[in-house]
């Protein structure tokens, strides 16, 4: 019994938080990967355009709700995020334009991206911040549990709940839906095994008679898919704030680099390894110890690897180690 | 001179917006945005020796900044006896078990051959090195954070003059940039931008929490001036003397003596804290010419060519029997030790470390704003550009309100979009930076003051 015990309660605050945290880094990873195989430059205006993304999906929630539609039990944000999409698309589309095709078309060095993107970061984070203001927002409504710790305990007669958010299971069955269509269509679609080739090799990909114009639209489309996906997901799971989604970056680029940068699996793996482990090396186990171990060997501390302050620090260190041992990534990527 | 123009053209444009914010604002807030301007020229000053004059990326500014200011917090806080009775001896116990685990790793890397195994056994050697540091040093820790918490908390200082802690901190930031610099300069260069990011990310996750050392997020207050207080000025016959000579004119036109006196009394504290300021700027104004004095010399020297030559091509400088990687290491420790010296003035100027204020934005993306608008490889452009980016950065609000109030002059106050837009000027900041920052690199590349290198 104790050790069903000690299994539900890893479940609870290891297993799904960190499985659902996963797949939202997961979705920013390959974002960010597209982006860096494709357009070859390190976006660092993720997490604010993530952010726009979401701001827009609240602004059509609250349009939702104020005309009163709704889907019951689930969030209405999820009617709201494919309008938000179109937004976000739009907006990325009108930057490529005016921003980052001129220096596509020098093909000015990948470190020549990066800073313009800084400046794309500044200019959407005012932009978000003017529009919804800076402060947390929730825009969560529907049923908020799938099972709730008591009833689970009723049920099952164990000493350990099990709580399951619908924001968690809605996100871990998006993600995945999302993720398979998104292998689907690099893999299968003509289209798709375009922007791999372009991604291969660019000039090899351009004497096949690929159109690098119809790359770079498709590219930003599913980037803007992934974006406000991603983000709206983090958004109703947690909170949105602009300052949160600029910090999420971090753990991002972590995720898309240990997975092997360019390679869209790859960040979707190192989404999860970057969760888990932060997860896993700051979750204090004295009750599970407690569980497991017979009464005589009970613990005294509470058995936790790093405080709970140090949760990007685990992303970050793991990133360093892999750039240093390994730069190719868990994955191997591209080839730094 | 002909050549130098646009230098002092610029410069002197800048000097008479300052000059402008202190006759329509007020003297006390033109002398603080032009003290944090020349704290923000030491900082890109080190940013550019980085980037413009070897071409190195370095996104951890935020991170030797913070290191700086903890610099100033552990050389002149007055050293917590209690907090060292109760758990000064465990700190200095995992302090020498650090050392060993160093001296261990460095003995093992020097005797065995590179294998699976010794990696595996470095790795080992530092896990538990941590867990058993973690363990062993827990109750002093524990110890020193019960020690009168509300008001200390922490081991302390040495109790030292605050202005040495601007060496200290060029020190602290210099080892750390070694150390950085050893285990991440073989990176390309966006690799190498997103490593730094991330490691400066982590020296504040350990600054914010190492209570014992930093008080971590509840600051530390009330630090020692190298300047004199503003209260002390307020009761001193000389200042109050000074402050009545300078207004002379505008005393003698008040008739009652009741009056004039509580207009000097007014006058004389405004003038404590502007007085202050001008120590400040005047200590800070010191630093800057030295730094520029030195940066400038080390740019026509042999060795600043031979840094061009590196940036330029890397493989011609190896091929020509130039050290790239350890020329790299070199630059990488003296612009970060710069940021360091940079971070230590902050603080001193602050009089407090608030740990929780380190952020990217301001730390790190805004100097390099400032590095590009200025003109990177050059550095009065980069000083000029920390004084055009932070004056911007701090008088955007005021014009972005009086934009807004120019452009919807007929709409009234009531209206909800023109309230909503009031309300967010804060944020027009970023909006201002931004597009800058985009046009900057669209139009002028090289940023408003270029690198110009004659050949002698």
């Amino acid at each position: 019994m104790d050790f069903v015990n000690a299994i539900i309660l890893l479940l609870n605050y290891i297993f799904i938080p960190a499985l659902t945290y996963g797949s939202q880094l997961a979705l920013g990873a390959i974002f960010v990967t597209l982006i860096y195989g494709i357009l070859r430059f390190a976006n660092f205006a993720t997490g604010d355009m993530m952010s726009f993304g979401t701001m827009a999906t609240i602004l059509f929630t609250w349009y939702f709700q104020s005309l009163g539609v709704s889907l019951g039990v689930l969030p209405t944000a999820l009617l709201a995020i494919p309008f938000g999409i179109i937004f976000m698309i739009f907006y990325m589309l009108l930057i490529d334009k005016f921003v980052f095709k001129y220096y596509r078309n020098q093909k000015s060095p990948p470190v020549q991206f990066a800073m313009v993107s800084i400046g794309v970061m500044f200019v959407t984070q005012a932009v978000v911040r003017i529009i919804i203001g800076p402060g947390d927002r929730r825009f969560f409504d529907g049923e908020k549990f799938i099972i709730k710790a008591r009833e689970f305990k009723e049920m099952t007669g164990l000493n350990e709940g099990l709580a399951l958010k619908s924001t968690q299971v809605i996100t871990i069955f998006v993600t995945i839906v999302l993720v398979s269509l998104l292998f689907w269509f690099l893999n299968r679609t003509k289209t798709g095994k375009s922007m791999k080739a372009y991604s291969d090799n660019e000039d090899l990909a351009l004497l096949s008679g690929i159109d690098p114009k119809k790359i770079v639209l498709v590219t930003w489309v599913i980037a803007g898919i992934l974006a406000t996906i991603g983000g709206a997901l983090y958004g109703l799971d947690k909170s949105f704030k602009p300052f949160t989604y600029f910090n999420n970056m971090l753990p991002i680029f972590a995720a898309a680099i240990v997975g092997g940068i360019g390679n869209p699996f790859g960040a979707f793996l190192g989404g999860y390894v970057i969760a888990f482990s932060e997860i896993l090396l700051t979750y204090a186990y004295k009750k599970f110890f407690m569980y497991v171990l017979p009464e005589s060997m009970e613990p005294n501390s509470l058995v936790q690897l790093l405080s709970t302050d140090y949760k990007f620090a685990v992303s970050f260190s793991i990133l360093v180690i892999v750039l240093i041992y390994r730069p190719s990534g868990i994955f191997k990527g591209k080839v730094l | 001179m002909r050549k130098n123009l646009n230098v002092i053209a610029a410069y002197s444009i800048m000097m008479v917006l300052i000059l402008m914010v202190g006759i329509f604002q007020s003297w006390n807030i033109a002398l603080s945005i032009f003290n944090l301007c020349l704290i923000s020229a030491v900082m890109t000053m080190g940013a550019n020796i980085q980037w413009g004059y070897a071409g190195l990326i370095n996104f951890g500014i935020m991170g030797y900044t913070a290191l700086g200011g903890l610099a100033a917090v552990l050389i002149s806080v007055d050293p917590v006896q209690e907090a060292w009775r109760a758990g000064g001896f465990d700190i200095l116990m995992s302090l020498w078990l650090i050392v060993v685990m160093v001296l261990v790793i460095r003995f093992i890397l020097k005797r065995f051959e590179k294998s699976k195994i010794r990696t595996y056994s470095i790795a080992a050697i530092i896990i538990s090195g941590i867990l058993l540091i973690r363990f062993s040093a827990e109750p002093g820790i524990e110890a020193i954070e019960a020690v009168d918490p509300a008001k200390t908390g922490f081991l302390g200082g040495f109790g030292l003059p605050i202005i040495f802690s601007w060496i200290v901190g060029a020190l602290f930031a210099g080892g750390l940039a070694f150390i950085v610099g050893k285990v991440a300069l073989g990176l390309r260069a966006d690799y190498l931008a997103i490593a730094t990011l991330l490691i400066s990310e982590i020296v504040i996750a350990i600054i914010k929490h190492e209570d014992w050392l930093t008080r971590g997020v509840k600051n530390v207050i009330g630090l020692k001036r190298p300047a004199p207080y503003e209260v002390d000025l307020q009761t001193t016959d000389w200042f109050i003397k000074l402050v009545e000579k300078f207004n002379a004119g505008k005393l003698t036109v008040i008739e009652n003596l009741a009056d004039r006196q509580a207009a000097l009394n007014q006058l004389v504290i405004e003038g404590s804290s502007v007085f202050v300021k001008l120590c400040y700027s005047g200590l800070f104004l010191v630093v800057v010419i030295i730094l520029l004095i030195l940066t400038q010399k080390a740019l026509y020297s042999p060795w600043g060519r031979m840094m061009r030559a590196i940036r330029d091509n890397e493989e011609a400088a190896n091929a020509m029997g130039k050290n790239v990687v350890k020329q790299h290491l070199l630059i990488f420790i003296l612009g970060s030790a710069i940021v360091g010296l940079a971070g230590a003035m902050l603080v001193t100027q602050d009089g407090l470390f608030t740990p929780g204020s380190y952020r990217p934005m301001r730390y790190t993306f805004l100097i390099w704003v400032m590095v590009i608008v200025g003109g990177s490889g050059n550095n009065f452009g980069a000083i000029l550009g920390g004084f055009v980016v932070w004056f911007l950065w701090i008088e955007s609000a005021p014009i972005a309100l009086f934009l807004i109030n120019f452009f919807t002059v007929g709409i009234p106050a009531t209206n909800a979009l023109k309230a909503h837009l009031i309300e967010s000027v804060p944020y027009f900041r970023f909006l201002m930076m931004g597009l800058g920052l985009l046009f900057i690199m669209r139009y002028r590349p090289k940023g408003i003051l270029p690198e110009k290198i004659d050949i002698k």
